[in-house]
């Protein structure tokens, strides 16, 4: 919503490419009768885009046109089209770039002329610092070009490459979106599609058909369902084009403007020192039994609005975008509901990628910790877990801004190390009550430590007593308090403002090296 | 230091609280009755307590008292405790450590692991913890040893007082045979066709035709709604001796059963009454409980509109002869069914403190007068749900520990006639005799009491719901779900306020359909009986039906709330480093399309600071508020009516859910741009729910009538699913050959679970 709200705000500054258009008028200005005539009609053929029988056919399929999905994503007269009138580009730079490829001309494929409006709109986003958000809906390079439309997607995803970090970019897929098309959508930081109408796939079915014998359908190669519950290749699906839409005007709150931006605030009217009793009671007190850590992350941020990333993959980790006092924070938290909440191949991947967005665009980042360990199996470590468990540690420990850590239950051996602990340089470390840190858990360690003894259950009791609970690291300063859970919300809104001035310089480097 | 005075400070309070208890409370009430006089009409009641405890300020009852039981009942019997001056102990298991009885006692003894079987149920422990505490008398609330012959026992080993009718007036009462054969006996009308023990369906069919159709068939040792079927023919008569057979053995262990006539549009009218251990007995008034949906009580008001002085005096005469007639020394409550002569029939007498009926399952936990279903159900299901995750399994606990306990025991006889029931129990069981008699026991005013349940009423008036309870808060100023009035018309109007400021979130709830029949005419004119919700929404309850006022007063509240909170995701605070400089947006007039019950309205909104100017199919609407996005109450002035509204979801996409008079309703707002273009996009297909069963609760499936390949007929029983207690048929939806099945018995099923589909 609010990014139409501050598109609007701003006045008329977006720019947009229309793929169709391959004439740029030069100016309206004093020019004799005949060439206003010809920009008339050019607009007019532009608006048309691919005609209205093409027209027709997008909608029946219940698809909107580019067009219309930006009328729906901006506020209404704050987009003006950029290359179609070249002054009012150059006029007033955009400040929420566009770009976006309309399906009815030419199935939406790429030309060379569509690229490099791409990329001029993605230069001035970048100039400028504004998120580009791509409208998807494309049959990859157009063939009749030839290599030009190969070198167009380089042009891209060079431009993809280059803003990465620097401004938000969000891709939506709004239609089939094949071949090399599909790796600009990868390169952005976000990927959202529209159930039933979208697709991602390198190759489509039948040439996957050709080659391995597969028979598999369009939606089970590379629909919503296939991209945001079993590859992660998309964070989220929406039901419709409108849906989509509204969507991503919500979500684009939450994001700052480009990486000199400090993370949003909103105006909020949920009490930051409200304080939360239900979650006194929230952890059962056997600790093997589950709960669901969405309640605590709901119940915590403002006005229980959690934009969840990737709700349907890997699920055992949630990560999302809420507001604590009106600041946009990332929240990452372990899901004891599903297995367990351990941390295993997909979920460190997942957790990885979300915490350094979050680095990259100054927002806070909020952990809730229970975490039973890494999982493991032959399956986990032949698909090497050490490797990208690492991703997961390494975001942690790169990421500069302020991080809030809360240990609901347990935090065992070295998933305790990578959730943010404080030897990662976490900002603010806290403990429930409930909490548990230590190596492993009783009966396990009790297995090691005391193996061959007799009295195992006695064993276990003292080892429940001495280190499953909060004070072992308490003592040490690895957890700076021990909090009621009720508290927590008024806790980390009073945290997250002092952090506000968190300031840390690291060596310069050409660019770190995380272990891909 | 700072803390070190403080807390001496407290221990001088105490100390002198102590002492002078009675005299301090007596002023604290008179104060608390001035300050607020204006506010309730109440001071009347708060007189009548004040005096009370005036005239027995210096009658020596016990030192302490151990309450064996826990959740709202512990509490109950704890603040009488503390008016009386008397110290309490509170036992628990180790969960429940750190739950709200535990913390208003004095002392609290741990007497086991979490299963009640462990712990509230452990009587070993709790007679250990007698002991130790030096109890002179327990107080059992209700379930757990309420009724153990075994406790009492042991209490009198030891010469602990049990606070409670004794064993023989529980036994004799608590089986419905013998009960009535007592009834009879002293006197008391009992119900025509009464007969013994049912062996088997055809003895059943024989009895059900004797009496005369129709006949109720119900299990001897269960109460409320616990195994009655009513039955209009011999078939009827076979399935729900079945029924209720089942039902009786597995929740009572007992498959006795009885057959009564059936009266028909009875009310349900219980008399309370109390006894001293000197032969004495007084009946306070009536309760009427008519509101019903499955013969548990919905909703129960004192007193009731339909009685007359004549007939009160005689119902609570022969109550009084029945209390007598069973020696019955404490508080109870004697059942009557009133037909619309006025002709009044014995129907059972509850030996306890008030069990709600849905309450009366597994054990008592209650931690609020809400969650209990929810956290015993989930309790129940707790032995299965390891095996079976993810599957039913929709939340871990109730939490909530720390709401307010309220209305265990009997408020509406408590505000009306000024006795504080748990009081005189303690009194009664020290061996007083009763200080009041028959004519010092008034009517003061009017009290209604709402029976808020974690339930779902818009299927059967109310099957259970699961959840977690997410928010929970109580309506401000009002004790409860009881208010209290003058009369009746300001009774139920306060309990109208009272369910609008009710927020209960994470579980399905019954506020729309408790709200709708408070201000129902028949029900507000007093024209009702037991059958009333079926009668009054024969196709089962749907929620408020809005006028056309009503209905542009919600979207324009809506339209109101869409716009405000559009408007607030353009305000963000302005940062030194920010590059964007946010110009207020000059959008006049806001174009939307609102979608309510399939119908779409076009509304122009526009707002000048907390006023939005609507206008709704052309009719224009000023709505005002603080349009406070994050308050769960929201008060909302739309020309000048006042309404009271909860926004329970927002939704990116434009849904918005809104509790409006009591009623959830969906809406979706569009700008009329979206709604143009939301136009194209396609309906995406509906499962055809007529081939498939799903289950329309959580519960647990207790038998499978089908299996793959058998031909069914629209309306055959497919399979049985108990819930609460309560087993429910699930029937096919249409004729067809069962394609496969997907639940055996015992299985736990979640809402929604698919259960069988056909081909």
């Amino acid at each position: 919503m609010a990014a139409a709200m501050r598109v609007a705000g701003a006045g008329a500054r977006l720019s947009v490419v229309v793929s169709d258009l391959r004439v740029a008028a030069r100016s309206l200005c004093s020019q004799p009768v005949s060439i206003n005539q010809r920009v008339e009609d050019k607009r007019r053929a532009a608006l048309m885009g691919g005609g209205q029988r093409r027209i027709d056919a997008q909608h029946k399929r219940g698809k909107l046109l580019a067009r219309e999905r930006i009328s729906l994503l901006l506020d209404p007269d704050s987009f003006i089209e950029s290359d179609m009138f070249v002054e009012h580009r150059c006029a007033d730079f955009g400040m929420a770039a566009d770009k976006n490829k309309d399906f009815t001309v030419f199935g939406g494929s790429l030309s060379g002329a569509h690229a490099q409006k791409i990329c001029k709109i993605m230069d001035q986003a970048m100039t400028v610092g504004a998120p580009v958000i791509g409208l998807n809906d494309s049959g990859g390079a157009r063939i009749q070009e030839g290599v030009e439309s190969l070198a167009g997607y380089a042009d891209i995803f060079l431009r993809n490459v280059m803003a990465s970090g620097v401004i938000p970019q969000i891709s939506l897929i709004m239609g089939p979106c094949a071949g090399g098309a599909v790796y600009s959508p990868a390169l952005t930081d976000f990927t959202f599609m529209v159930k039933d109408t979208s697709y991602l796939f390198i190759t489509g079915p039948d040439v996957v058909k050709s080659v391995t014998n597969e028979n598999v359908t369009q939606e089970e190669l590379g629909g919503a369902r296939t991209h945001t519950t079993i590859s992660g290749v998309a964070h989220r699906a929406f039901e419709n084009d409108v849906e989509a839409l509204c969507n991503l005007r919500e979500f684009f709150n939450y994001l700052p403007l480009s990486n000199l931006d400090p993370a949003p605030i909103r105006e909020c009217h949920d009490p930051s020192d409200r304080l939360v009793p239900e979650l006194d009671t929230i952890v059962p007190l056997e600790s093997t039994k589950a709960y669901n850590m969405a309640d605590i992350i709901h119940s915590v941020v403002d006005e229980r609005e959690f934009f969840e990333i990737m709700p349907n993959y890997a699920k055992n980790i949630i990560v999302g975008f809420a507001r604590m006092n009106g600041r946009t924070v990332g929240i990452v938290g372990n899901q004891p509901k599903v297995a367990s909440g351990c941390l295993d191949i997909n979920s460190s991947v997942k957790g990885a990628r979300f915490v350094r967005f979050c680095d990259a665009f100054n927002i806070p980042l909020i952990t809730f910790v229970d975490v039973p360990g890494f999982l493991p199996g032959t399956a986990q470590e032949y698909g090497g877990i050490i490797r990208h468990g690492a991703k997961l540690l390494y975001a942690f420990a790169e990421a500069t801004v302020p991080k809030v850590t809360v240990i609901t239950r347990k935090a065992y051996g070295g998933a305790y190390d990578v959730m943010s602990s404080k030897h990662l340089c976490g900002d603010t470390n806290y403990a429930w009550p409930t909490a548990e840190i230590a190596v492993m858990g009783a009966k396990g360690a009790v297995e090691i430590i005391f193996k061959g003894h007799e009295n195992v259950e006695d064993a276990q009791a003292e080892y429940i007593d001495k280190f499953a609970n909060p004070f072992p690291a308490a003592v040490r300063g690895f957890v700076d308090d021990i909090i009621q859970p009720s508290s927590t919300r008024a806790r980390i809104c009073c945290d997250l403002d002092v952090l506000t001035s968190k300031k840390v310089q690291r060596p310069w480097r050409k660019h770190a090296n995380i272990p891909l | 230091m700072a803390a070190l005075w403080v807390s001496v400070g407290s221990l001088i309070a105490a100390g002198r609280r102590g002492q002078r208890f009675p005299q301090q409370l007596m002023q604290r009430g008179a104060l608390w009755t001035l300050k607020y006089a204006s506010y309730y009409s109440r001071q009347q009641l708060m007189v009548t307590r004040r005096l009370c405890s005036a005239e027995c300020s210096n009658e020596k009852t016990f030192d302490k008292i151990l309450v064996a039981n826990r959740g709202e009942i512990a509490c109950r019997v704890i603040k009488t405790c503390k008016k009386m001056g008397i110290k309490t102990v509170a036992i628990h298991s180790d969960v429940d450590a750190s739950s709200v009885h535990v913390k208003m006692a004095d002392e609290a003894v741990c007497v086991g692991p979490a299963p009640t079987s462990k712990s509230y149920l452990n009587m070993d422990a709790i007679m250990e913890a007698i002991k130790k505490t030096r109890a002179q008398a327990v107080h059992p609330g209700y379930g757990f040893l309420s009724e153990n012959k075994e406790f009492a026992k042991c209490l009198a080993a030891e010469d602990v007082i049990f606070i409670g009718p004794d064993t023989h007036a529980i036994q004799a009462m608590g089986d419905k045979i013998e009960s009535k054969l007592l009834a009879k006996k002293a006197k008391v009308n009992t119900i025509p066709g009464f007969d013994g023990v049912v062996k088997d369906a055809d003895e059943a069919v024989r009895i059900a035709r004797e009496i005369g159709y129709p006949v109720m068939i119900k299990a001897s040792a269960g109460g409320g709604g616990k195994g009655m079927r009513i039955a209009w023919d011999d078939e009827e008569t076979r399935d729900g001796f079945r029924f209720s057979s089942q039902e009786a053995a597995s929740s009572f262990g007992d498959d006795r059963l009885l057959i009564e006539k059936f009266i028909d549009n009875p009310r349900h009218i219980e008399i309370q009454v109390l006894g001293d251990k000197h032969g004495n007995a007084l009946w306070l008034n009536e309760r009427e409980c008519s509101i019903q949906r499955r013969n548990q009580k919905v909703i129960e008001e004192a007193p009731s509109i339909f009685l007359d002085s004549m007939t009160r005096r005689a119902m609570g005469e022969q109550a009084v002869a029945l209390a007598k007639a069973v020696k019955y020394s404490s508080a109870g409550t004697v059942e009557f069914l009133v037909d619309s002569k006025k002709n009044f029939y014995f129907l059972e007498m509850n030996t306890r403190l008030q069990v709600p009926a849905t309450w009366k399952i597994g054990d008592s936990c209650l931690k609020a007068h809400l969650p209990v279903e929810a956290e015993v159900f989930i309790r129940r299901k707790r032995g299965t749900e390891e095996k079976d995750q993810g599957r039913g399994m929709k939340s871990s606990l109730c939490a909530n520990e720390d709401s307010p306990f309220h209305k265990v025991e009997h408020p509406v006889t408590e505000c009306i006639t000024g006795l504080d029931l748990v009081q005189e129990m303690i009194r009664v069981a020290k061996g007083y005799p009763l200080r009041h008699t028959q004519a010092d026991i008034p009517i003061n005013g009017w009290a209604v009491e709402c029976r808020v349940y974690a339930e779902d009423p818009y299927k059967s008036f109310g099957l259970p719901s699961i959840g977690r309870l997410s928010q929970y808060q109580e309506p401000i100023h009002l004790p409860g779900l009881v208010t209290y009035g003058s009369n009746r018309t300001e009774a139920l109007k306060r309990m109208e306020d009272a369910l609008d400021n009710y927020v209960i979130r994470g579980v399905t709830h019954n506020i729309a359909l408790l709200r709708e029949v408070i201000i129902n005419s028949r029900f507000v004119k007093g024209d009702f009986n037991t059958k009333f919700l079926s009668d009054e929404y024969p196709d089962g309850f749907k929620g408020h039906k809005l006028t056309e006022n009503e209905r542009n007063q919600l979207l324009a509240i809506a339209s109101s709330l869409f716009v405000a909170s559009q408007l607030r995701a353009q305000h963000f605070q302005e940062h030194e480093n920010s590059r964007v400089p946010i110009v207020k947006s000059q959008v006049a007039n806001w174009e939307l399309s609102i979608k309510l019950n399939d119908e779409v309205h076009t509304v122009v909104a526009s707002n000048s600071g907390k006023t939005f100017s609507v206008e709704v199919d052309g009719l224009k609407l000023n709505v005002t508020s603080t349009w406070n996005l994050a308050s769960p109450l929201l008060s909302v002035n739309v020309d000048g009516t006042q309404r009271m509204i909860q926004c329970l979801s927002r939704e990116a996409g434009g849904s918005m859910s809104i509790q409006f008079l009591g009623t959830v309703y969906k809406v979706r707002i569009l700008t009329k741009v979206a709604a143009e273009l939301n136009k194209f996009m396609l309906e995406k297909v509906a499962e055809d729910t007529s081939s498939i069963l799903r289950s329309p609760m959580p519960g647990m499936v207790v038998a499978v009538a089908v299996k793959p390949g058998d031909m069914v007929a629209e309306g055959q029983e497919i399979c049985v699913i108990e819930a609460m207690k309560m087993q429910n048929s699930m029937t096919a939806g249409k004729t067809g050959k069962v394609k496969s099945v997907h639940c055996k018995a015992g299985d736990t099923v979640g809402e929604g679970d698919l259960l069988m589909e056909l081909q």
